[in-house]
């Protein structure tokens, strides 16, 4: 169980981008953040994954409490950032220094299946697609095989039909390793494929605005009504997050409401 | 081959790129080669009497005669012996001293104010106190030569260091590298192309201290062939001594460039030449 209790966060220059955020996400939950440009999201997921620790509150996994990187939380950026001097096998195994070369020769290779790319192995970074290099990100996160996959837009630089390709891919991976996800994007529509529940946020201070929950069964119809249903409510929800005087009214009537009926 | 003649005019045009392929390189040697050959019509035909300005010719035959007696050799050994020497002692120095300035912001205010002093002194400046200091023979040349590495590896490695990109070194972090381990696997291979072009600058200042080390006071070198020939008027000695330095020059700074290419095979450049 991946625990934020209060969690807040104000950078050294005064700027307040996370405030009392609290959220509990069940092991093998796919969370799914949205939320305007500058509300938080990256911070959050850089709070959560250890690299840069809240100032207010706590973040806990399984009881222990997060305050540098660790093996069980992987996290993928908006850009890949493979290190462009190894080649891609070297990139996904940049991780499992301390395994033995033959356990690390099996899981790069297993990663590297799973995202597609085996023959791209020995391939450098710079010969690599967007699509692919985000993929490649993906693999070397995974390949610790951790507790906690964070993903940061990760599918925000390619087209439509890689994006849906990837999202198809990840779900992939998630039913095979059940790992709990929580992953930003800007994408609605990407948001309601993925997500168990789905998270808006709200800026300065970064807060949770309304949680709806997204439990559509799976595979997901981009085309059902109960779709459109959802999309429609997280639109509205973010609309109304966007818009600050409504959202202060409104502060704690819409989260009661998140809670309501699943009529599908 | 079948597949070629399939194609009617494909040989010629592969014949055509072949040429280009040689051409375009020998296209750098127009220049100086025109330049060479009008000098030495101009000597032969008596326009000039080539004594101070001597044509190609008489350069060639002073340095195949030096060559031939070994004096081309000995001079030209006992430079290289003296640069590879400065050099060493300069990048040893200067990487030490650019990777912690680099590295550490406290270090960086506290050392690079002096070193960056230092380096707005002329070099050449620091002779008659080295002279006093480490004598007139080779360890005060040897020093010169490394003082003037020392400066741009110094800078060279210490901004590379600096500008490593935060998002790259937050992957290390996420993997929890050891200080070492980041140093091994992110910073020192994030460094490598700044490095290389601060070790070919370092190198090239390490053959202009040479000359200067030489012009004080030695009796071997490709230095004393310039000072020797100036002084008994010969001209030609002094052209092939430059020469010379040309060819030993270039030479190490493509052994450098050989050498490192297999470390910077993943670099995304703009060039690739
Ligand atoms: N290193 C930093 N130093 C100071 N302020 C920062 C820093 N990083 C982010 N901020 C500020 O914190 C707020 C939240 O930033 P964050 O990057 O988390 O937003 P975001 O929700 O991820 O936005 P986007 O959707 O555009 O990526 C913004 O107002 C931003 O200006
Ligand atoms: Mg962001």
């Amino acid at each position: 169980m991946l625990v934020l209790d209060r969690v807040g966060k104000t950078y050294p220059n005064g700027v307040r981008a996370l405030d009392g955020i609290s959220l509990a996400v069940a092991p093998g939950e796919i969370l799914v953040v949205i939320g305007g440009s500058g509300c938080g999201k990256s911070t959050m997921l850089r709070t959560i994954s250890g690299l840069d620790p809240p100032t207010q509150g706590r973040v806990v996994l399984d009881g222990t409490v997060i305050t540098a990187p660790r093996e069980e939380i992987g996290i993928v950026f908006q850009e890949p950032r493979l290190l462009p001097w190894l080649r891609v096998a070297d990139n996904v195994g940049f991780g499992l220094a301390e395994y033995p070369k033959a356990e690390r020769r099996t899981r790069v290779a297993g990663a590297l299946d799973r995202v597609g790319l085996t023959e791209k192995a020995r391939v450098w970074p710079r010969e690599l697609s967007g699509g692919q290099a985000q993929r490649v990100a993906i693999a070397r996160a995974l390949v610790p095989r951790p507790q906690v996959l964070l993903l940061d837009e990760p599918f925000s630089a390619l087209d439509a039909f890689t994006r849906a390709d990837l999202q198809d891919h990840l779900l992939d991976l998630w039913a095979d390793l059940k790992p709990t996800l929580v992953m930003v994007t800007h994408d609605v529509d990407e948001a309601i494929v993925l997500a168990d529940r789905i998270m808006v946020m709200r800026a300065q201070p970064g807060r949770v605005y309304e949680e709806i929950p997204c439990e559509l069964p799976r595979p997901r119809d981009r085309q059902s009504a109960a779709f459109d249903f959802v999309k429609r409510r997280v639109l509205a929800a973010l609309d109304r997050s966007l818009d600050r005087a409504v959202a202060m009214a409104e502060e704690v009537e819409p989260r009661a409401a998140a809670g309501g009926g699943l009529w599908w | 081959m079948t597949a070629d003649a399939e194609q009617a005019g494909a040989p010629e045009a592969i014949s055509k790129r072949g040429a280009a392929r040689v051409l375009r390189p020998a296209l750098g040697l127009l220049l100086p080669v025109a330049l060479a050959l009008f000098w030495e019509i101009a000597v032969r035909m008596g326009l000039s009497n080539g004594r101070l300005v001597p044509p190609p010719s008489v350069i060639w035959n002073t340095f195949t005669d030096l060559a031939a007696t070994g004096e081309l050799a000995r001079h030209a050994l006992a430079t290289l012996w003296r640069v590879a020497w400065g050099f060493a002692f300069g990048v040893m120095a200067g990487t030490i001293f650019g990777a912690i300035t680099g590295y550490s912001a406290l270090t960086h205010r506290v050392v690079d104010p002096t070193l960056q002093a230092l380096r707005s002194i002329p070099s050449i400046a620091w002779v008659p106190l080295f002279i006093l200091w480490f004598g007139i023979f080779e360890a005060s040349k040897i020093i010169l030569i490394a003082v003037g590495v020392f400066f741009p590896v110094y800078l060279g490695v210490m901004g590379a260091v600096m500008s490593v990109d935060r998002k790259i070194v937050e992957v290390g972090r996420v993997f929890r590298l050891s200080g070492p381990a980041m140093v091994r696997r992110i910073l020192l291979p994030a460094v490598m192309p700044s490095y290389v072009i601060a070790l070919r600058a370092g190198l090239g200042l390490g053959w202009m201290f040479v000359v200067a080390a030489e012009f004080l006071g030695a009796s071997t070198g490709l230095g004393f062939l310039l000072i020797d020939g100036q002084q008994l008027g010969k001209p030609a000695q002094i052209v092939a001594a430059i020469v010379a330095f040309a060819i030993l020059g270039k030479t190490t700074d493509w052994l450098i460039v050989l050498i490192a290419s297999p470390f910077l095979r993943w670099e995304d450049r703009f060039a690739r030449h």
